[in-house]
């Protein structure tokens, strides 16, 4: 099977990421969705790291990386100078979630409100995994994470995920939308329509991190497809800040998701911690009414 | 054409003369004009290029790089702590050879804030990658700009450049300058022709990582084209001065250095107020004479040592502190010239703007006499 795909693929095999690693999957996808025509600007995190070992590279389009926090300013540079030469391709940043939430905000920003035509796509893995799983501002409620380690007075990362798309619909950008790689056609139309749509536009994608998650390499697809069964990740799209479109589900209780995970164990051992996990299935229940996800059965 | 201009005005027409096809630059005191000026040549289709209205300084240099390395000339200015905001961005520019070529308006930095003239922010950056150019006065700090972005662009080089010269005392003053035409501009510096770039066509991997096997040879080659632009730089001078007249074919300019004592090392604007203190001791009968360093990185060590082969008092004045050692330049200078006989004084001066005389620099050869330096000049006893 990968001897078959490889040669075949802008997203090369061969490169150093875990077995069952949810970002590689999801470069794999967005490559073939944008084809050729792209040049990708990617920020320092584990898809960097993994993809580019020097003298090798996994990237059979133009790949450039710079800094941690800088892709969103490398990319309105890259876009203005094809600008001036009348060149056509498609300018991409593929960022990790600590590079897109945190530490590249003022970057993204100005590049948002400038309005590059560039499509940004962060790929949200939860946490700073290149250095070793820290929380990040897309860390879910009760994660345990390196830097919010569940303890004796803790149960993990005590803020929610921050909502990024909704900040960068708010700088105007005329598309925005979710994706998980449990959901390929969806994410890769999703690409599809950012590239095709001029200004800035911003896809978030959940990739799942097994290494850093705690679970099997296998299970990657189920968990991603476990977060939009229990609500715990939505999957929408927004043009010119309006939501136009979710995914509805018969939704799952957020156990399902959480229990299935080594970040979220202390809230299932040494004893179960009701008010937690009730906590977050409040979470989940008013992402269902805000977007609406609910499939409500005929009385 | 000679036109009496205010400094930044004439880097800016330079800037735009040498075709910049992306600018992106953050309004910063003292070099607000020239971000200004280039807004309003590109507002009034004087200038054919992308301006990039950033949101920082860094972000200024973040995309400068990423038009660079699609294949675009670019221009940047900034200074102090805009600089200091870059510092990230400017190791990864010269680490992926980009000859992006950048005004420096000296100034200090904080705390405590001040907006005046001393050089700690592009001397803070000495050891980045980047070529570092200091001009003594505006027609120097123009012509400087056409040398920098040919000598950074040559393919035996390929390093970033600073063009620094000196916040409010040649930034805001209006001085003659030969300003060169568009023509004669295109004459003596050729369009852009990238070493690679980012292209669909010919897709490539660009800031990859690198581990232990291969990052010291990356940085072993930066260290090799720093030596090989020396050579570069005095082709590139000297082609200037057969083409304009004015020679920069040397990396240090000497000053009254036959037959001299003491030599002043100086870089700036502040080597003009050392010229004319010099004119006027040597009509006293006093042997002194300057170095004029054009080139901080590349240190030109070579031409120094030769420069000041014969006297005895070498006096650094340094418009920086690498606090808890000395001057940057004194420091360079001292190992320069190690087991040499000279007896080299540092001054720190200057600093934030302090202003200097030409009494201060006879003040500093009195010192110099007596063997006194390695100390800060001109301080105000009376506060500390
Ligand atoms: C300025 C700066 N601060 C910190 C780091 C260290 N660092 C490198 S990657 C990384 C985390 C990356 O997290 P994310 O963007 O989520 O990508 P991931 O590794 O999870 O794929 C950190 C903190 C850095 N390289 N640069
Ligand atoms: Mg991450």
């Amino acid at each position: 099977m990968a001897e078959h795909v490889a040669g075949c693929e802008l997203f090369e095999s061969g490169h150093r990421a875990c077995g069952g690693c949810g970002p590689a999957l999801a470069a794999r996808l967005l490559l073939n969705a944008t084809g050729e025509n792209a040049i990708v600007v990617a920020s320092t995190g584990c898809m960097e790291v993994f993809s580019t070992p020097y003298p090798e590279t996994a990237w059979k389009v133009p790949w450039i990386h710079s800094l941690f926090e800088n892709a969103a300013a490398v990319a309105s540079g890259i876009e203005a100078s094809l600008k001036r030469q009348g060149r056509s391709e498609k300018v991409l940043c593929v960022c990790g979630d600590g590079a897109t939430f945190d530490i590249g905000v003022l970057c993204i920003s100005g590049a948002f409100e400038r309005g590059h035509d560039i499509t940004y796509i962060c790929y949200d893995n939860e946490a700073y995994m290149n250095t070793g799983i820290q929380r990040s501002g897309a860390t879910p409620y009760d994660a345990s994470t390196t830097t919010s380690p569940a303890g004796a007075c803790s149960t993990g990362n005590q803020r929610p995920k921050k909502d990024m798309p909704a900040i960068l619909a708010a700088h105007g950008a005329p598309y925005v939308a979710t994706a998980s790689i449990s959901y390929p056609q969806d994410f890769m139309k999703k690409v599809e329509k950012a590239l095709n749509t001029p200004g800035p536009c911003y896809i978030q994608v959940h990739a799942p991190c097994c290494t850093g998650w705690g679970f099997e390499a296998g299970e990657t697809l189920n968990i991603g497809k476990l977060a939009i069964e229990t609500g715990m990740w939505v999957n929408f799209e927004m043009e010119n800040g309006e939501v136009t479109k979710v995914k509805k589900v018969k939704r799952k209780p957020v156990e399902e998701y959480l229990s299935r995970q080594k970040r979220f164990r202390h809230l299932f051992k040494p004893q179960r911690r009701d008010a937690e996990i009730a906590k977050i299935q409040a979470i989940a229940d008013r992402n269902a009414e805000k977007y609406g996800i609910d499939i409500k059965k005929k009385e | 054409m000679l036109q009496i201009t205010e400094g930044s005005h004439a880097v800016a027409e330079i800037a735009k003369f040498c075709r910049p096809q992306v600018v992106a630059a953050y309004p910063i005191t003292p070099q607000t004009h020239i971000v200004e000026a280039l807004a309003d040549m590109v507002a009034n289709c004087e200038l054919d290029a992308e301006y990039i209205t950033v949101e920082s300084e860094f972000s200024a240099l973040s995309a400068c790089l990423g038009a660079s390395a699609a294949g675009s000339r670019v221009y940047s200015a900034t200074t102090s702590q805009g600089l200091a905001l870059m510092f990230e961005v400017c190791f990864n520019v010269a680490g992926m050879r980009q000859p992006i070529v950048m005004s420096i308006v000296n100034r200090s930095l904080g705390a405590p804030l001040s907006i005046w003239n001393d050089q700690q922010d592009s001397i803070s950056l000495r050891d980045s990658g980047w070529l570092q150019f200091y001009a003594e006065d505006n027609q120097e700090a123009t012509d400087l700009h056409m040398i920098a972005y040919k000598v950074a662009e040559d393919h035996d080089v390929l390093l970033p450049a600073f063009v620094c010269f000196d916040g409010f005392i040649l930034s805001h003053t209006y001085e003659p300058v030969d300003m060169p035409s568009q023509e004669e501009v295109d004459a003596y510096l050729p369009a852009f022709t990238p070493y690679h770039r980012l292209d669909a066509k010919d897709p490539i991997s660009m800031g990859m990582y690198a581990t232990p096997d291969y990052y010291m040879e990356f940085r072993y080659e930066l260290e090799r084209a720093m030596q090989r632009s020396i050579d570069v730089i005095k082709r590139a001078g000297a082609e200037f001065a057969e083409q304009f007249g004015r020679d920069y074919s040397a990396l240090v300019e000497s000053y009254r250095l036959d037959d001299a004592e003491i030599a002043f090392i100086a870089m700036g604007s502040i080597c003009g107020t050392v010229k004319d203190a010099i004119d006027e001791m040597r009509d006293a009968g006093k042997k002194v004479g300057l170095a004029k360093i054009r080139t901080y990185r590349p240190f030109p060590t070579e031409e120094l040592t030769r420069a000041l082969a014969g006297v005895s008092t070498v006096a650094v004045l340094d418009k920086n502190i690498s606090l808890g050692s000395g001057g940057a330049v004194g420091t360079e200078v001292k190992a320069m010239l190690a087991g040499s006989g000279i007896t080299v004084l540092d001054y720190i001066i200057a600093l934030g703007g302090r202003d200097v005389r030409k009494r201060d620099i006879a003040a500093i050869v009195d010192l110099a006499d007596k063997g006194v330096g390695d100390m800060f000049y001109g301080l105000r006893t009376e506060v500390l």
